[in-house]
């Protein structure tokens, strides 16, 4: 494989890596923060799947970057407007109803991007995805049983998963969006189309989010520019946290 | 028959029942959740069971500190996967301690208003990566000595939750002394940052086994019944002794200048702990005693509205399926 095409899968890799990173790390902000010991322990092992992940499309990276990068100098190494994960992803987690809403969305979403990403010419992201998708098979297991309790749990719950539901709706066509590496690599057959995934997305939501009792809103405002590196503020936090260690101490071993 | 009469049928069944236990007890028997158990037995066992419930609950906010911050993305998953092994284990002993006919919501509330207590080394501070390796390799180290001997406790229900714990201990264990010795493989910072750490939680370490088996309070009653096997001595002689070659094979150095080789004895003879500064940490004085109990508080709190929707969901479930 040539090297322009190389480099652009590793720049798809590493995408993937950091949304599996940056949720992976706001889930497991949840740790000892749970509403009850059994879902601290659900909520940290669905982080550990997602660090897991990130790890497995990172290190994929930094293979085809080659020049001594490696999964931790990708993670820990670059800054905001170097990172290329989706917005949605580095939302603060916020409360139990804006993680499982947002959680369900994603899982949704992934299920179908999974499942298409399975059958990519590069048998590195196929297998990393065929592995995830065994995984966000039981999460959206999980999450959709969740959307269910707490929209049909008590008035306070309802209320909670509609507001959280009208937070995140804006982030969500981010999702959907493709731009110039991924046409490029769409066309190679190695990349997901990710734009045609928006239906059969909206209508598996819109079925759950009917069982839920709750509204699944249009998406009137819209906030783009993960992929670019236009981040929230949120994101810098994130990473002052999450890069503490390797920044005060660089050029360690850990 | 006169009530003084039965009183006295009574207390000589109550007497008998004690006399068949005891040898139920002394036979190794496994006492199991519908036995007949003395009242202070119970008491005694749920006490415990609590106590190291919480531990494994309240531990988790140490480490947990220290997850967004990991500093390879190895560690981060190997931490996040240990500090889920403490939920677990939290929750094989809160069922264990359920076993006894205490609920879950009276445990917690227990913990919250300080009748139950929990291991006091996690009043102290997690400060540096650092003491990811030191909790690991010494306070896991600590706590597994303590269970290895409770997988022989008298109480069904704990012995085999600790026989499941033990497994995953090990492994804990081994994480914390690796990430020790990679620090110590590094530089001159990151050997410093280990020492520190070690300085710091080793004598915590050594009072997580409790009092000289001389001051213990409720040894005596526990090893006849055998909720405990060992003393409070005997098993803290245990982990110094393990303790000693693993720091020398790393270069770390445990602060105790009386610690030395007694060949006599056959052990590693080692300074007086300071009891002073036990009971102060346990009475409040530790740098976390009141941030523990409030993020647990606090964390219970915020989830209180998603138990009721997850009880309200329940209901109405069981609603529909009896209608």
């Amino acid at each position: 494989m040539s090297n322009v095409a190389n480099e652009k899968i590793a720049a798809y890799a590493n995408r993937l890596g950091d949304d599996s990173l940056i949720h992976g790390h706001r889930l497991s902000e949840w740790c000892s923060n749970g509403p009850f010991l059994e879902e601290d322990l659900a909520m940290t092992n669905v982080a550990l799947d997602y660090i897991g992940r990130a790890r497995n499309f990172l290190t994929y990276a930094a293979e085809l970057i080659g020049g001594g990068a490696t999964e931790d100098t990708l993670a820990y190494e670059r800054d905001c407007l170097e990172y290329t994960n989706l917005l949605i992803y580095e939302l603060p987690k916020g409360d139990f109803a804006f993680t499982t809403a947002r959680q369900y969305l994603l899982d949704e979403f992934e299920l179908l991007f999974l499942t298409a990403l399975c059958n990519s010419e590069d048998s590195t992201l196929a297998a990393v995805a065929e592995k995830s998708l065994k995984e966000t098979r039981y999460h959206l297991r999980r999450s959709k049983e969740w959307m269910l309790r707490l929209g049909n749990g008590t008035e306070e719950s309802k209320e909670k998963l509609q507001t959280a539901v009208e937070q995140l709706i804006g982030y969500t066509p981010e999702l959907f969006e493709v731009d110039a590496l991924e046409k490029d690599l769409i066309s190679g057959g190695i990349a997901v189309d990710r734009a045609g995934l928006e239906e059969s997305w909206r209508s598996a939501c819109e079925k759950t989010f009917d069982e839920a009792g709750v509204n699944m809103p249009q998406a009137v405002w819209r906030v783009k520019g993960g992929r670019t590196g236009f981040h929230t503020e949120h994101l810098g936090h994130l990473l002052a946290d999450m890069q503490f260690v390797q920044r005060a101490y660089p050029g360690c071993q850990w | 028959m006169n009530m003084s009469t039965m009183n006295l049928n009574r207390s000589q069944d109550e007497a008998e029942l004690e006399a068949e236990f005891q040898r139920r007890i002394d036979n190794e028997e496994k006492i199991e959740p519908k036995d007949w158990m003395p009242e202070a037995y119970r008491k005694n066992l749920i006490r415990q069971i609590s106590q190291h419930a919480h531990s494994e609950v309240i531990g988790m906010q140490p480490e947990g500190n220290w997850i967004t911050r990991a500093p390879s993305l190895h560690r981060k998953a190997v931490l996040l996967a240990k500090v889920q092994d403490e939920a677990g284990h939290g929750l094989y002993l809160y069922s264990a301690a359920e076993t006894l006919g205490i609920s879950r919501e009276e445990l917690i509330d227990a913990l919250h208003t300080g009748a139950a207590k929990y291991a006091s080394i996690f009043n102290y501070p997690s400060l540096s990566w650092a003491d990811m390796g030191a909790i690991g390799w010494l306070v896991d180290g600590a706590a597994i000595v303590n269970q290895v001997s409770l997988q022989r406790t008298s109480y069904g229900p704990y012995a085999r939750g600790m026989v499941r714990i033990c497994k995953e201990e090990s492994f804990h264990q081994r994480q914390g002394y690796h990430i020790l010795m990679t620090l110590m493989e590094g530089d001159e910072r990151q050997r410093k940052m280990a020492q520190d750490a070690v300085n710091r939680f080793w004598w915590p370490s050594l009072m997580m086994f409790g009092p000289h088996d001389s001051d213990s309070e409720h040894s005596g009653q526990s090893m006849t019944w055998k909720i405990k096997r060992q003393s409070n001595d005997e098993l803290r002689q245990k982990f110094v002794d393990q303790s000693v070659e693993q720091a020398e094979a790393i270069g770390l150095t445990l602060p105790d200048p009386d610690l030395r080789w007694n060949e006599e004895r056959g052990h590693y003879d080692f300074g007086e702990i300071d009891w002073d500064e036990f009971y102060s940490v346990i009475a409040g004085n530790g740098h976390c005693n009141r941030d523990r109990v409030a993020h647990h508080r606090r964390a219970h709190d915020e989830g209180a509205w998603v138990r009721e929707a997850l009880d309200a969901y329940e209901n109405k479930r069981a609603a529909a399926r009896t209608a």
